[in-house]
């Protein structure tokens, strides 16, 4: 597995590229070269780094979850905690690095799309640290669910747009971010949550998040003095889960990832992107997606408003084709139950996104030797998902 | 008469050379193609024939709307180039290029639908989401197929503009101002000069698009570049106009005959 990904057109194998109305095409273009340019900048690497530290409260523990092991029987499980970021995610890593770069870029404007509101509120923070004006779309399906959310957004001095189109849920709000980005791309940096879209985003949200990965490799190295077995996260576009394995890409460590499969993926309830979907071009990068046999795209389902997506980052695309990375499906039932699990057994309530994960890593924990470890990133905190948990349970109780 | 090429009939239009953009299926599949002849009637040289994408990234408020109306009637990429040769059966001679968003091409397979697009006798393609790094498959695959791809060149393009009009073929679709599609009031002084610039790269005729909905529009345009793209404008007409194309035959064609009334005013200022 070589790390040299992407190549010159931004290409993961045959996955990425840039397929975006040309009125964009300057605006990446200029985007790529002042990332190679920032990142060459020791100044600049050092800003990034010192908010992260300074502000945003890098580094995050590595938990050693004992009683949780002791109950499995199996691998050690350690934690990555990006729940105990500031503001509660792991998308702040990538919200500073691009708001940082738009600064540098000399942009005032910045514009996001959020699904369960984590990456918005991320940005909203990120600008107001930095004294950036800041616009949201949000589909307002996703508004009704996440209503604190937005209203934390509110308070950070951002403006939340509504998105009403399609299945007004993440998707949709990022249509509408690109469009709004095409009228204003003059002076708007259009500050991506995950990694998807039209290179070089792809790539440069992959660089802001490797730190997840970089860190876990260290601390695992001082409390066990190795490397894990195995890593584990959950995939929407797959920021935190490319965070977490493109460290570990070329060691000998098993990784898994996590995708949502809603009511299950023999229904159509799901957003299983690659068990299910199929190669095709959305937001302006070539990847597997859900869509119909005519190339129209489905509306995706999942409890979790963080992974109902109907696509996935073009590096994950090319590395379960690649077989390096063997993604799952899980649904919203088992999620909820290793939610449950991981609350009582080490009083930590995740994020529903993250509740993937662990269902998926428990699994394979139980499966894995005595002595053997495997690591979870845990990539946000559940306090945003309490209306949906206790939504949930109470349907789960009557039926 | 004989059909003509996309690059024919653009060489040979005088001011302004008219492209009107219909969308597929909108209000329904027969009242597009007849929606399509009426535009040949009003003096259209060539056609933009619109397949209706779940996820248009380049489109305003107008085409969404359109295209979703589409969708619900079941309209697919195959299904609207079916249209042509029903157009074609009816009379229609100006040269139809197929407007459609990338996605729906890659699962059909770029040679598939390029075969389709000549078996169902369209003369050209423009796929706003396929830019020039990414175009180069397809381009060579039209050319090989007599088939025309509609090159696009925006107000950020400056340093481009070169490289994507030394290959445009038809006529080259120059984007008048940011933003997605939808009607303008007005075009600032910085777009007029930037349409310029763009006539005088281009070896072919030059055909601005995106905002045009008034005849002042057209009028103002004469002298900076060859031709004009209409599509929301049009297609807002179709939007305003739809109970009356759900009533008898009669209203049916009262609305089709003032959408035609409308394009006329545009293009005979």
């Amino acid at each position: 597995m070589s790390k040299v990904y992407p190549d010159n057109n931004g290409r993961f194998g045959s996955f990425g590229g840039k397929f975006v109305p040309e009125t964009l095409m300057y605006a990446l273009e200029e985007l790529e070269k002042s990332l190679t340019e920032a990142w060459e900048d020791s100044t600049f690497v050092e800003e990034y780094k010192h908010t992260l530290a300074e502000y945003a409260g890098r580094p995050t523990p590595l938990t050693y979850a004992e009683r949780l092991t002791q109950k499995l029987g199996g691998a050690k499980i350690y934690l990555k905690r990006e729940d105990l970021l500031h503001t509660g995610a792991h998308k702040l890593n990538n919200a500073v690095g691009q708001a940082l770069l738009a600064k540098r870029m000399g942009k005032s404007k910045i514009v996001a799309e959020t699904g369960a509101g984590q990456h918005g509120v991320a940005t909203a923070t990120v600008c107001a640290r930095l004294g950036l004006e800041c616009k949201v779309f949000m589909g307002e399906e996703d508004m009704r669910r996440q209503e604190l959310n937005v209203f934390r957004m509110e308070l950070l001095g951002a403006e939340v747009v509504p998105a009403v189109s399609g299945s007004k849920t993440l998707k949709d709000a990022t249509n509408e971010a690109i469009r709004y980005w095409v009228a204003n791309v003059e002076d708007t940096f259009y500050l991506i949550g995950s990694v998807v879209g039209p290179h070089p985003y792809p790539k440069m949200v992959r660089d802001f998040q490797r730190i997840i990965g970089d860190e876990t490799k260290e601390q695992l190295q001082d409390k066990e003095g190795t490397l894990p077995d195995a890593a584990a996260a959950c995939v929407g576009g797959g920021s935190n889960a490319i965070g977490m394995f493109y460290p570990f890409l070329e060691d000998e460590v098993e990784l898994f990832g996590a995708e949502a499969a809603g009511k299950g993926i023999s229904t159509k309830k799901h957003a299983a992107t690659i068990t299910k979907g199929t190669k095709g071009v959305i937001h302006g990068s070539l990847t597997y997606l859900i869509q119909d046999e005519n190339g129209q795209i489905i509306e995706p389902y999942s409890i979790s408003a963080g992974l109902d997506y109907p696509g996935i980052g073009p590096e994950h695309a090319y590395l379960a084709e690649s077989g390096r990375v063997a993604y799952e499906g899980v649904t919203d039932k088992e999620a909820l139950e290793a939610l449950s699990l991981l609350t009582r057994a080490e009083g930590i309530l995740p994020a529903i996104e993250s509740a993937h994960a662990l269902h998926l890593a428990f699994k394979k924990a139980k499966e894995m030797k005595e002595g053997q470890t495997i690591v979870i990133c845990l990539s946000g905190r559940g306090d945003k998902d309490v209306n949906s948990i206790k939504e949930a349970m109470e349907k789960e109780s009557k039926s | 008469m004989t059909r003509m090429s996309v690059n024919e009939a653009a060489k040979k239009a005088e001011y302004p050379l008219f492209i009107p953009f219909i969308m597929a299926g909108d209000p329904d599949p027969s009242t597009t193609i007849e929606l399509v002849l009426r535009m040949e009637e009003a003096g259209a040289h060539i056609v933009e024939l619109g397949i209706p994408y779940s996820d248009p990234l380049a489109d305003g408020p107008v085409l969404q709307r359109s295209a979703k109306r589409a969708l619900q009637q079941g309209m697919s990429l195959m299904r609207a180039m079916q249209l042509v040769p029903e157009m074609r059966k009816r009379g229609l001679t100006i040269p139809v290029i197929i407007f459609t968003y990338y996605n729906p091409v890659f699962q059909m397979g770029v040679k598939t639908f390029l075969d389709k697009v000549k078996e169902n006798e369209a003369d050209g393609v423009l796929i706003p989401d396929l830019p020039y790094e990414e175009s180069q498959e397809l381009t060579v695959t039209a050319k090989e197929n007599g088939l025309a791809n509609i090159s696009l060149v925006a107000p950020t393009s400056s340093t481009r503009i070169e490289k994507i009009a030394n290959k445009a073929e038809g006529f080259l679709y120059c984007v008048s101002s940011l933003g997605v599609t939808g009607t303008r009031e007005s075009f600032s002084e910085e777009a007029y000069t930037f349409i310029k610039n763009v006539n005088l790269s281009s070896k072919v005729p030059v055909a601005v698009g995106f905002g045009i909905s008034k005849p002042e529009h057209v009028e103002n345009l004469q002298g900076v570049c060859n031709g004009v793209i209409v599509g929301s404008a049009i297609m807002k007409k179709v939007e305003e106009r739809l109970s009356e194309f759900s009533q008898e035959e009669k209203m049916k064609q009262n609305a089709l005959q003032e959408i035609k009334s409308f394009v006329s005013s545009l293009i005979s200022s």
